[in-house]
């Protein structure tokens, strides 16, 4: 199903594209405002969702809990230093009901390491909730499902 | 000794020449004195393959295999490689075969579960042209089949006709521990795969190194979770190459459940966990033990992490080329909170965890930092220079690391040797 709702369409579309500009310009702090208080953020391989598997490389169910990523991952965890560069399709709406809004949209993750090759390094799609309040969207929920199952080395930055 | 190896001196399980990450020659020889030679690799879980029919592609080391569920319930494992022309049978990574017939898409040579041809198409040739000559015999031109072993539900393949029994493989020590996760059936939870350019004995050093645990990874002493209290253990099996690590609280004066508030009470460090549920811990096997980390050579590390639960199966693509892959699980009795409280433990471990996605960075440094060190050695001297066997702290040693080379170097014969002589 497709909702052609021009101004929600716009809401979720500019809420992808700050997302994603938040993570790759390294504003990670910023990047658990974009979720509402007690939302759930994961990161699942696909073939775990296609076969009614619930194991996700990240769950985080609290907002507290997308901030504890961000701090580990600055003062804490040791990766390959990076850049990250999402490239976000536009919005499809699956449904309204009421104030909330699910959508869904593709996204490649492309990532830039230190010899200064840019590899594709996670394709998925964002399959998300969404919360409509005074003309803004935030994020319910949002359930990064990944094609790309051979995680390179790990996964650090939130997708 | 206490110095480093002399440039070009022998491998020992103190000083392992660096050539050993980088020799493809090596590579092919492990393949076929360790993979393919005198061990049980682990496969997969019984649970991934319930039903009749039901089965799993997996690796033995490089080798494609295919673990499958017979229609009378039995195992088998068999490589995945026509004997036509080598052609790949199966190309799901899983699902079931009603029928129990595996065809291969190119000539649809038709194998049984088992891996036994049982259909040829146009054997006898078409119109009286072409097709096999009568001596032909289907019987012959099989699968190449392994021999499959499962124990409490983890299921092993051997190319050896010669090895020892699974059972006597894995020896009493590592199976008191295997008993103590497998306590009650299981369910599968899902998987992830971890991909890593260094090779796969890096990773094997890595999950019986007890000295980097606090060191590389930081997440603990960053938000101030240190446990002095903690009791470990360390146990090897008899051929040095079979580990577990345990670490526990002393029994009775500990509340679990409070283990969050516990944990920031003892704070040193200066950030604050915002949501404390991630280390919640819920004991559900009859003891303390709150860390497991079993590495069963040569393929696999069996672990309980708070409530996570996982197989993490190395197979080794190339000499720089390591795959893991983790399959999570649960208990099959779990109900929908407690597989919550599971997902949520999740975020420690695995290719994004929390107290351990330094380990696949810690692999590619050290295969960057060897390339061209063929002849020079690591020093692996931490708690002493000989491997003990016996029952003892994991502490700030590298006792499993040795045995774990001690044991490689066994297998692995004079085929070091060789390769070095090969290159000079």
């Amino acid at each position: 199903m497709s909702l052609v709702e021009p101004v929600l369409q716009g809401l979720v579309d500019s809420l992808n594209a700050a997302y994603g500009l938040c993570l790759d310009d390294d504003r990670l702090e910023e990047w658990p405002e974009f979720f509402v208080d007690d939302c759930l953020y994961q990161v699942i391989a696909r073939e775990n969702v296609d076969n009614g598997l619930p194991a996700a490389v990240m769950y985080c169910d609290s907002k507290g809990m997308l901030v504890d990523r961000v701090v580990a991952l600055r003062r804490a965890n040791v990766f390959p230093e990076h850049f990250s560069r999402h490239l976000i399709s536009r919005a499809v709406l699956t449904g309204i009901d009421g104030d909330t809004v699910s959508a869904e949209a593709s996204y490649a993750l492309l990532q830039t390491r230190n010899d200064g090759e840019t590899r594709i390094y996670n394709a998925g799609k964002y399959v998300d909730r969404l919360l409509i309040k005074d003309g803004v969207a935030k994020l319910v929920s949002r359930m990064c499902v990944y094609d790309t199952h051979r995680i390179a080395t790990l996964l650090a930055t939130p997708i | 000794m206490n110095a480093m190896a002399p440039v070009g001196a022998p491998s020992l399980p103190t000083a392992v020449d660096y050539r050993v990450y980088h020799d493809t020659q090596i590579f092919a020889a492990e393949q076929r004195n360790i993979f393919k030679g005198r061990t049980w690799c682990y496969l997969g879980l019984e649970a991934e393959i319930p039903n009749a029919g039901d089965f799993r592609a997996t690796h033995l080391g490089e080798t494609p295999v295919v673990l499958v569920r017979g229609q009378e319930g039995k195992l088998h494992a068999w490589v995945n490689r026509c004997a036509h022309k080598g052609a790949t049978v199966c190309r799901s990574l899983r699902g079931n075969q009603a029928d129990g017939a595996f065809v291969c898409v190119y000539h649809q040579w038709a194998y049984d579960s088992e891996g036994t041809l049982v259909g040829v198409p146009f054997r006898r040739g078409l119109k009286g042209v072409g097709g096999y000559d009568k001596d032909f015999d289907p019987a012959n031109h099989s699968l190449e089949k392994l021999r499959v072993e499962s124990y409490k539900g983890m299921v092993f393949g051997t190319f050896s006709a010669e090895i020892e029994p699974l059972e006597d493989f894995l020896g009493p020590v590592m199976r008191k521990y295997i008993d103590r996760v497998f306590h009650r059936p299981i369910r599968v939870l899902g998987y992830s795969r971890q991909y890593m350019a260094g090779n796969w004995k890096l990773y094997s050093e890595n999950s019986r190194d007890s000295y980097h645990g606090a060191l590389l990874h930081l997440f603990y002493p960053t938000f101030g979770i240190y446990r002095q209290s903690q009791d470990s253990a360390g146990e090897l099996a008899e051929q040095g190459f079979h580990n577990v690590f345990t670490v526990s609280k002393p029994k009775g004066d500990i509340d679990y459940g409070s283990f969050g508030d516990e944990a920031n009470r003892e704070m040193q460090g200066s950030a604050k966990l915002q949501d404390e549920r991630l280390l919640q811990f819920r004991p559900e096997i009859e003891d303390d033990v709150g860390l497991h980390i079993q590495s069963l050579f040569p393929s696999v590390v069996l672990q309980q992490i708070q409530n996570t639960l996982a197989t993490r199966q190395i197979v080794t693509h190339g000499v720089d080329k390591t795959e893991l892959v983790w399959t999570y699980f649960g208990y099959a009795d779990d109900d929908e909170e407690t597989t919550r409280h599971r997902l949520r433990n999740l975020n420690l471990v695995g290719p994004s965890g929390l107290i351990s996605m330094e380990d696949g960075e810690a692999v590619e440094l050290c295969q960057q930092g060897t390339v061209g060190a063929e002849g020079k050695h690591s020093f692996i001297e931490m708690g002493g220079d000989d491997v003990r066997g016996y029952y003892a702290p994991m502490g700030m040693d590298e006792n499993a690391v040795r045995g774990f080379w001690k044991g490689y170097l066994s297998l692995m014969g004079d085929a070091l040797a060789v390769s070095a002589e090969a290159s000079a």
